[in-house]
């Protein structure tokens, strides 16, 4: 995963160059986590509007708070808290925002990864749970998977997953947050956050994989 | 897995494909209990296809790796690096 971990270092440089008022590092930090940060809002905010309002305050929260960052937390932890709390606390009294908890342990978590026809369903156990249906390996893959338009279909799956699940692997894939990170950030328990991604995941497999097929079979 | 590849070779309680698919994440983020993981990777050594499917899952997490590249438009980027001025000097 190339986006799990920034560099110490990496980090290090980019917050002396914010603290030196640095417009640079201000719009890699921007270009790098604005989207993932409009992404959580929204969840809390409901739309699309709000949450870039969210954000933009929370732009404002990080620059004129940069100083009192103490690192306890990855520079990109405290940026996705600093959105959390103001779209929790910005929203919530015009009761405009639903808490991620709220939205509940619903049919988001529930169903199998891959749909049950394309397994074999026999009494006989040396059948049972074997694929019918085989996933067919991706042909030339790295190179496909460079093309704008195969990313673009890839976020707009994203965006279209159920709000926790899409947070979560946002937050996990996208951003580059730990396991650890995302539990605390939206409370969820560690085995809620794992199905959550693994959910999501194999949602986004599914679509990659009908991309690739429509792709090397043009009717 | 074929019935072929089935044939009692491997010692432990084996796990169909379709068991395999919903302990991928759990293999991959690392976090499959030892007593999953050693039949997990015998039958992903011995079955291709949930072999692909693993690879396949890889390689849809290193894409959305990717994702966070994103260009803001334009003007939102003015408008965000006006505000940064602004924020610094207040």
């Amino acid at each position: 995963m190339p986006s799990t971990d920034t560099p110490i270092l990496e980090e290090h440089h980019l917050l002396a160059c914010l603290r030196a008022g640095d417009e640079r590092a201000f719009l890699e930090l921007v270009e790098r986590h604005h989207a993932g940060m409009v992404r959580l809002a929204k969840v809390y905010v409901g739309s699309e509007a709000l949450a870039e309002e969210v954000v933009q305050d929370a732009w404002s929260a990080v620059v004129k708070g940069i100083d009192r960052f103490e690192g306890r937390s990855s520079l990109k932890t405290w940026l996705f808290s600093i959105v959390k709390n103001r779209a929790t606390s910005t929203f919530s009294r015009e009761r405009r925002s639903v808490p991620l908890s709220a939205l509940g342990p619903q049919d988001d978590e529930t169903g199998a990864a891959v749909a049950a026809d394309r397994f074999f369903s026999s009494s006989d156990p040396s059948l049972d749970g074997g694929w019918a249906a085989p996933p067919r390996p991706w042909e030339d893959a790295g190179r496909r998977m460079l093309s704008l338009e195969l990313r673009a279909e890839l976020r707009r799956a994203l965006e279209s997953l159920p709000s926790r699940q899409q947070v979560v692997v946002g937050l996990r894939d996208v951003e580059g947050l730990e396991a650890a990170e995302v539990c605390d950030l939206l409370d969820l328990s560690e085995a809620n956050q794992r199905v959550l991604l693994h959910r999501g995941r194999a949602r986004l497999r599914q679509v990659l994989e009908e991309a690739f097929e429509d792709g090397s079979h043009p009717a | 897995m074929s019935k072929t590849k089935r044939n009692g070779r491997t010692p432990g309680p084996d796990l169909t494909c379709r068991e395999i698919v919903e302990l991928v994440t759990g293999y991959v983020e690392g976090t499959l209990p030892g007593a999953q993981r050693g039949p997990f990777e015998r039958h992903i050594t011995l079955c291709p296809d949930c072999d692909t499917y693993l690879a396949q899952m890889r390689q849809t997490i290193d894409t959305l790796g990717e994702l966070h590249e994103y260009s803001l438009a334009p003007g939102q980027r003015d408008q965000l690096l006006a505000a940064f001025r602004g924020w610094r000097q207040s």
